[in-house]
């Protein structure tokens, strides 16, 4: 019984909520393969997104400016991308609701940790299994045929590009997990929104064959900013209704803005809701 | 010095339809190094005094001290001090035991080695060492509620807080967490445990709180407050309907009984209780009455009163479940 516990007063508040973040994103990563269904199925659903895509739909979508089949799944891939990463909603919101419903959340917060911490973990946790989805989906495209054609470097920074847009999502799924009921609902709550808001984008269909009055929700839509600025950096058609907008013009910047504006509601909001949350 | 000290905690639910008063001016006193039962029906605000004073919400009105410290104001000191167990096992099922505890000892601020070396002593003390390497879902219900409990003792704490420790485990799992507790309070740990059961607060609390819709109804030893309900009774089944109101006119004699209002009869089921203010001997004298007088016993045997009992005598009504306020 030699262990003695500092008081927190004595300890550098961000060292300690980096320190926290660090035991909770250890305690995610040592489960996901505790939970290979929960990988499997993450796995399958965009899998099964691009093979309906590229094989069924591709054939009946014509992209402007880029005739052939192929240019299809090149245009394809960056959406799949997007949309898989946007989902990263609903991993966060599962994780944390499950953890309010088991009564874990009340635990952590009778804890003398970090405020962030829990969420903190939970996200850079999800933020590595997402990075092993995108690695799956990265295989995937290429063997329909995808391929990236500005090198590597651009590669990498459309990559960084969607793991930060997952980093975003994932507080918005963690401000859902600790409002909603329990993880049957979180799930949902998570998802549901999310459809209407991949198909009102540049995702799977190019904007310039939406009707005429969808075409600026679609282009300024932040999925649609990830699916250009990803278009862009790997040299994929990236065909645009007004192609002098900012949008089209800047998809880059555009894409790190909705990246920096989610963050900057979301991760408040989320530590907020997690100060007064309680179990059951 | 007060380890707990509560006073006139208030705290409102709203849901769209109704306003719940889940405390509704709690007062509590909880002397260093004893052992205070919080006894009542689901909803009556246990749950709810437990998340006040472990800093998990804050009340509305009213104030609460752990070992000095302000629960609202110097939470984060009183996080450090205290241990909490709740009544969900609140552990990853998806870690280990010895993960389990790792990080909890790592969340209280020890470092990696420390952490290790904590786990291990507690796996060691609740009896988990075989099962340290298992992950929680294969464990058993009173397993968990041990791992839980060690992961509230993590931090050495002078008070924990334990929220209905042993609800829903089987009788041999909750002696077994009656004696870690018991161990708890001789190492001079003050405890403040929730209980819906008068036995377990009879066998682990030195004072009790009776606690219903929010506020304390009662306060006293469990000893006192069976006193009030009138101690043991005596539940004679006889087996002939038609002997059931000689029977007792023979033991209200036999055992001198002059309040009638304390005993009762039911045709239908034939049962007769009796206040036995002897305990066992009256057993005795009653079996041997009723046995003179020709009459055949179908059942008997003493009571102890129940949390029915003393509800039904402080308040008038029975400490059913109220739904509308399970949650509180």
């Amino acid at each position: 019984m030699s262990a003695t516990v500092e008081r927190p007063g004595r300890v550098n508040p961000l060292s300690r909520a980096l320190s926290d973040a660090g035991v909770l994103a250890w305690r995610s990563l040592k489960r996901i393969p505790r939970t290979p269904d929960m990988l499997i199925y993450a796995t399958i659903q965009p899998i099964m997104f691009v093979l309906l895509f590229a094989y069924v739909f591709g054939n009946a979508i014509p992209i402007p400016g880029f005739p052939g089949a192929r240019a299809y799944r090149e245009f394809l891939m960056s959406g799949i991308f997007a949309q898989t990463m946007a989902f990263a909603v609903a991993s966060a919101s599962v994780g944390l609701a499950d953890d309010m419903s088991k009564g874990l959340i009340d635990r952590f917060r009778s804890l003398p940790m970090a405020r962030s911490g829990v969420i903190a973990g939970r996200v850079v946790g999800d933020l590595v299994f997402n990075a092993f989805v995108m690695l799956v989906m990265v295989i995937c495209g290429f063997i329909v045929g995808w391929r990236w054609h500005n090198g590597f470097g651009q590669a990498l920074a459309a990559f960084a590009i969607l793991l930060l847009f997952a980093f975003a999502m994932l507080w918005v799924g963690a401000l859902i997990g600790l409002s909603v009921g329990g993880p049957e609902v979180a799930s949902s709550a998570g998802l549901i929104w999310l459809f209407p808001l991949t198909f009102l984008s540049n995702a799977f269909v190019p904007t310039p064959n939406l009707p005429s009055g969808l075409q600026p929700v679609a282009e300024w839509n932040p999925i649609s900013s990830i699916v250009a600025a990803c278009r862009h950096l790997f040299g994929n058609p990236s065909p645009f209704a007004s192609p002098d907008g900012f949008p089209a013009q800047h998809p880059v910047w555009l894409s790190l803005i909705w990246c920096a504006l989610i963050i900057a509601v979301f991760a408040p909001l989320a530590v907020r809701k997690y100060r007064s949350a309680t179990s059951h | 010095m007060a380890a707990i000290e509560a006073t006139g905690l208030v705290k409102t639910f709203r849901t769209r339809k109704n306003t719940v008063k889940a405390l509704d001016g709690i007062d509590l006193d909880v002397p260093e190094g004893s052992v205070l039962g919080l006894l009542g029906p689901n909803g009556a605000g246990k749950t709810t005094t437990v998340r006040v004073l472990t800093t998990l919400m804050a009340p509305d009105a009213g104030s609460a001290r752990v070992l000095g410290h302000d629960v609202v104001k110097e939470a984060d000191t009183v996080r450090s001090l205290v241990g909490l167990s709740g009544q969900y096992a609140a552990v990853d099922e998806l870690l280990t035991g010895r993960e389990n505890l790792w990080m909890f000892g790592r969340l209280y601020r020890l470092s990696s080695q420390q952490a290790k070396q904590r786990a291990e002593e507690l796996l060691e003390v609740f009896d988990l060492t075989d099962a340290a390497d298992r992950i929680l879902k294969t464990y058993s219900g009173g397993m968990r509620r041990r791992l839980d409990l060690a992961g509230s003792l993590i931090a050495h704490p002078k008070v924990l807080f334990l929220d209905e420790p042993t609800t829903g485990l089987d009788p041999r799992s909750r002696l077994d967490l009656w004696q870690i507790i018991r161990d708890r309070v001789s190492e001079g740990v003050t405890i403040l445990l929730t209980t819906q059961y008068l036995e377990e607060a009879d066998e682990l609390a030195d004072s009790i709180a009776v606690v219903d819709h929010g506020s304390v109804i009662a306060r006293g030893t469990a000893d006192e407050l069976k006193a009030k309900v009138g101690g043991e009774r005596i539940e004679v089944v006889v087996h002939e309907p038609d002997d059931t109101d000689r029977a007792l006119e023979l033991l209200v004699g036999a055992l001198g009984i002059t309040d009638l209002d304390a005993t009762t009869t039911d045709h239908h089921s034939r049962r007769i209780t009796l206040p036995a203010p002897g305990g066992s001997s009256a057993l005795v004298d009653v079996i041997r009455t009723l046995d003179g007088g020709g009459i055949r016993i179908a059942d008997i045997g003493l009571r102890r009163p129940t949390l029915d009992d003393v509800f039904l005598t402080l308040t008038g009504h029975e400490a059913v479940v109220d739904e509308t306020k399970e949650k509180a």
